[in-house]
């Protein structure tokens, strides 16, 4: 595949990037096809990944981390997408799980856990929603309560992302009074008695990515695992997802870029009517509009970033990034299956795996109404 | 335990490969290249008996100036430092002047090993390591699948058709290694960072007291004379089956000797 024209601030970040597709072209592509019809969790990857340094890119050297700012980061995490979105958006679950500890645990914490969450030996798992509280997140009902020097927490998470494979799980759990400011955050080991996770979900799209709901029976997860103050866990959560929903955003550009370039291959070879279906118009606009919308939806989310990155406050941007990238990955998928015709509704081309893939990024981490809302609310109630 | 690791930059091994039209050298400008991929396993090799043993391991490699994308991708792997032999007068070197050229660099480092790639994607001749070993008067042990270090004793396991033999010399000795013999790592992000601030040496002809006459395109014991492209692939033939289908396609491989 052509590599994409990028704008990178640095030397270094040009480096990342071509590393990056190294490892795609040799660790991600060859794998994708096999473990996505499988439904099997490629965790050897992530190995792979985090001795690359590719799991700690958005965080401080002094942590651990690759030292850079969410612009080079978003991009690598596109072209991770690019070759297989499941292992992208498990990088991008697993950055956001490190960033309750990096931003908000004590210094102790931070020496104990971090350098190895950083550097990809421990796997991360982000448990916010649950069966009844999904987009209105504050309604959550799983209970911790404190016994001596651990809390006992009961409940059932859904819709974690590597439940059944993490080594740690960020759980938010209520601690005191209803709505968000009850809430609490923990980080429980993934061998704390009492926490066991479900089998996992039977997707749609995104196989290779395990999804699974995760059971907290009297599970004690000590004290000194709790990450801020009680009461601060709902505002962990939500800082936190807005440097997820910009990881959502670059996986969906890869997404439909890598649709972009399956279509564009195609068209170019397929001959009908004694000429490539490239050359009739009707198809060639067809490409040109994916093209431009996947370029926008490129320059939307780097916008968002580089404002994160400037310390400007950016959550409507990153809210608008992940709507409009993730509509655009629907969009640009489903043209794709088009432009492959037949070919493109069966298994043995990637089309029709990238549309299954697209949509769930229209749902997570915020469904795209979620994200409409915050839009809303920063434009009314400023 | 000092290792040197003699690198190859190659036209990407999946590029259409060519050869410049008016001297008829390989043509290096018109493609990507890349580490040769057999010297990533070479590398590697070194690494781990560095971690085992300890002592310096240093990069070797002439190439024009573009080479120093290789060299540096061979020290982010991990690699303590480099030489790199550039010389506009090396242009069009054989195999008997390059093993000269380098045997020269070579004479300027301390070592007890000399590893490579046991062949290079762009000449596959596989004769760097037994030219080196007879102009440095040393032992070669070539198609390593393993490789044991012990005191002043090198061991390989040489891969042959039926299994492998056990060869055995003193150090300082040359090694070449076959891709059986490990997995090589990918640089990271911190190697790419690290590898930049690390020492690399150029070396002109001068610097390293080669003689600019016995290499180069015009003394070149074997040279180019002419080469035409591959013909384009022929239409294939088609057999109908009328019921005898299957013995005519055995007939067909039969008459091309595929069985």
């Amino acid at each position: 595949m052509p590599a994409v024209l990028r704008s990178l601030p640095t030397p270094e970040a040009a480096d990342l990037l071509e590393l990056t597709r190294d490892l795609v072209d040799r660790e991600l592509a060859p794998r994708v096809a096999a473990f996505e019809a499988a439904g099997e969790f490629p965790r050897e990857v992530f190995r792979t990944l985090g001795k690359a340094g590719l799991l700690g890119l958005a965080y401080p050297e002094e942590q651990g981390g690759g030292g850079q700012p969410y612009e080079v980061y978003l991009q690598v995490l596109e072209e991770l997408a690019r070759g297989w979105s499941a292992v992208a958006v498990g990088v991008s679950v697993h950055t956001l799980s490190c960033f309750p500890v990096a931003q908000f645990g004590t210094p102790q914490q931070q020496e104990r856990w971090l350098p190895d969450m950083l550097g990809g030996e421990l796997l991360g798992a982000y448990c916010l929603s649950e069966s009844h509280s999904g987009s209105d997140a504050a309604a959550l009902s799983t209970r911790a309560v404190r016994d001596g020097d651990a809390y006992l927490v009961n409940g059932t998470k859904a819709w974690v992302t590597h439940g059944g494979h993490a080594d740690f799980y960020n759980l938010m759990v209520r601690t005191g009074q209803a709505g968000p400011k009850g809430i609490s955050c923990l980080l429980a080991a993934a061998d704390t008695p009492g926490l066991q996770p479900l089998p996992p979900e039977k997707k749609m799209g995104m196989r290779s990515s395990p999804t699974a709901s995760v059971l907290l029976e009297d599970a004690r997860v000590p004290a000194d695992r709790l990450l801020a103050a009680e009461g601060e866990g709902f505002t962990i959560a939500m800082s936190a997802l807005d440097g997820g929903r910009l990881g959502i955003a670059a996986c969906a550009v890869g997404v439909a870029q890598a649709a972009l370039d399956v279509a564009v291959d195609y068209a170019r070879e397929r001959r009908q009517f004694g000429q490539v279906i490239a050359d009739f118009q009707g198809l060639s606009f067809l490409l040109a509009d994916m093209a431009t919308q996947v370029e926008a939806a490129r320059a939307l989310y780097l916008s968002a970033a580089r404002r994160r990155d400037a310390g400007q406050p950016y959550g409507p941007q990153a809210s608008m990034a992940k709507l409009f990238c993730t509509d655009t990955a629907m969009r640009v998928t489903t043209d794709a299956v088009q432009v492959l015709g037949g070919y493109g509704y069966v298994e043995d081309f990637p089309a029709e795996r990238f549309l299954r893939e697209a949509k769930i990024m229209q749902i997570f981490e915020g469904t795209n109404q979620v994200q409409r809302l915050v839009i809303g609310r920063s434009l009314t109630r400023p | 335990m000092n290792i040197v690791v003699l690198v190859k930059q190659v036209p990407d091994t999946w590029a259409e490969r060519k050869l410049d039209a008016t001297d008829k050298t390989l043509d290096r400008a018109s493609v990507d290249v890349v580490m040769n991929e057999i010297d990533e396993y070479a590398v590697e090799e070194a690494l781990r008996i560095q971690a085992d043993q300890g002592g310096e391991v240093t990069i070797v490699s002439m190439a024009p100036d573009r080479g120093v994308e290789t060299i540096r991708k061979a020290l982010s792997m991990g690699a303590d430092k480099a030489v790199h032999l550039s010389d506009p007068a090396l242009h069009g070197s054989d195999a008997v002047q390059t093993s000269y050229a380098l045997a020269k660099v070579l004479g300027t480092l301390e070592y007890d090993l000399v590893i490579a790639g046991s062949e290079a994607t762009d000449s596959r001749m596989a004769i760097m390591t037994p030219l080196l070993a007879e102009r440095l008067g040393q032992p070669q042990l070539s198609g390593a699948r393993k490789v044991t270090v012990d005191g002043g004793t090198v061991r390989i396991e040489r891969q042959t058709d039926n299994g492998y033999d056990v060869v055995e010399a003193s150090t300082p000795a040359i090694v070449s290694v076959v891709e059986k013999i490990n997995e090589p790592r990918y640089p990271s992000f911190k190697g790419i960072m690290a590898a930049k601030k690390k020492p690399l040496t150029t070396l002109t002809l001068a610097d390293a007291g080669i003689e600019a006459d016995r290499v180069g395109l015009a003394s070149a014991p074997s040279q180019v004379v002419e080469f035409s492209n591959k013909p384009p692939r022929q239409a294939g033939q088609i057999v109908k089956d009328e019921g005898d289908g299957g013995v005519k396609v055995a007939e067909y491989l039969a008459s091309q000797k595929l069985v």
